[in-house]
């Protein structure tokens, strides 16, 4: 099962479009509430993030009976240093971001947390991808 | 405690989803910054904030919280209504600052999640 989204930049009202939908599916494929929980969450940070650094981006869900792959390419000011912007409470955010209640650095971490395997490459000037993969079967980690 | 019993506590008004208000809750969260709410596990939960605007509903949507008190009267704008409505979350408005709800919530043995 295979989903693209795509999401524009600086639009904050949509913020949460996708992860929603996403969590509509996990809950008709029955996915187990915890699991699906950390998918979600995970999502939604991701879709902050292209919200919040990036000029536009694109969201590719792949389900398949073992797990969910989670790809969000962005085109952006890209990531200097990800081992930085890995660290909690390290922040590029504008105030604007800080008005909606994010921004305060978490957001990176939180998506690691929240997901089996979490791969970031980025080019400063060009954008990021972010790559997360969560498996779907509760033995299946 | 039911939710019924606590906006009695803090003056609350609900703005959505009445049919819920016997729903009991069990613990309690008082923040600004979503990120912070979303490293919750915990659920049956009720989220406490002086932040208005559209993420929050998002985020309870995310971290499966079904009720949210907005402190000092915070205008909750139609947007953010039919969200709470399509995902069922409770939305109450208090006059009370966010350390006075806190303080009365606490008081009734509702559970702080850290």
């Amino acid at each position: 099962m295979q989903f693209r989204h795509k999401i524009a930049g600086g639009d904050f009202a949509k913020a949460g479009n996708v992860a929603s939908s996403v969590k509509k599916v996990l809950r008709q494929l029955n996915i187990d509430h915890a699991i699906s929980k950390r998918i979600v969450i995970a999502l939604y940070e991701g879709e902050v993030n292209v919200v919040a650094h990036a000029y536009s981006g694109i969201i590719d869900i792949d389900i398949d009976e073992e797990k969910i792959k989670i790809t969000i390419a962005d085109k952006g000011p890209g990531i200097e240093d990800i081992e930085k912007a890995m660290v909690e409470g390290f922040s590029t955010a504008t105030a604007q971001v800080r008005e909606m209640g994010f921004g305060a650095g978490m957001g990176l971490s939180n998506m690691k947390k929240n997901s089996d395997s979490m791969k970031i490459t980025s080019v400063v000037g060009e954008g990021t991808i972010v790559e997360l993969i969560n498996y779907i079967q509760p033995d299946a980690r | 405690m039911t939710i019924k019993e606590m906006i009695n506590k803090i003056d609350g008004r609900v703005i959505c989803c009445e049919d819920r208000l016997s729903s009991t809750i069990e613990y309690a969260f008082a923040s600004d910054l979503m990120s912070d709410v979303l490293t919750i596990e915990k659920e049956n939960l009720v989220l406490i904030t002086g932040l208005a605007n559209l993420q929050v509903i998002r985020t309870a949507e995310m971290s499966d919280i079904y009720c949210i008190i907005f402190a000092r009267d915070k205008k909750i704008g139609g947007e953010m209504i039919s969200l709470a409505k399509e995902n069922n979350i409770i939305l109450i408005e208090s006059p009370h600052s966010v350390f006075y709800i806190s303080g009365e919530i606490y008081k009734t043995g509702i559970k702080p999640i850290y």
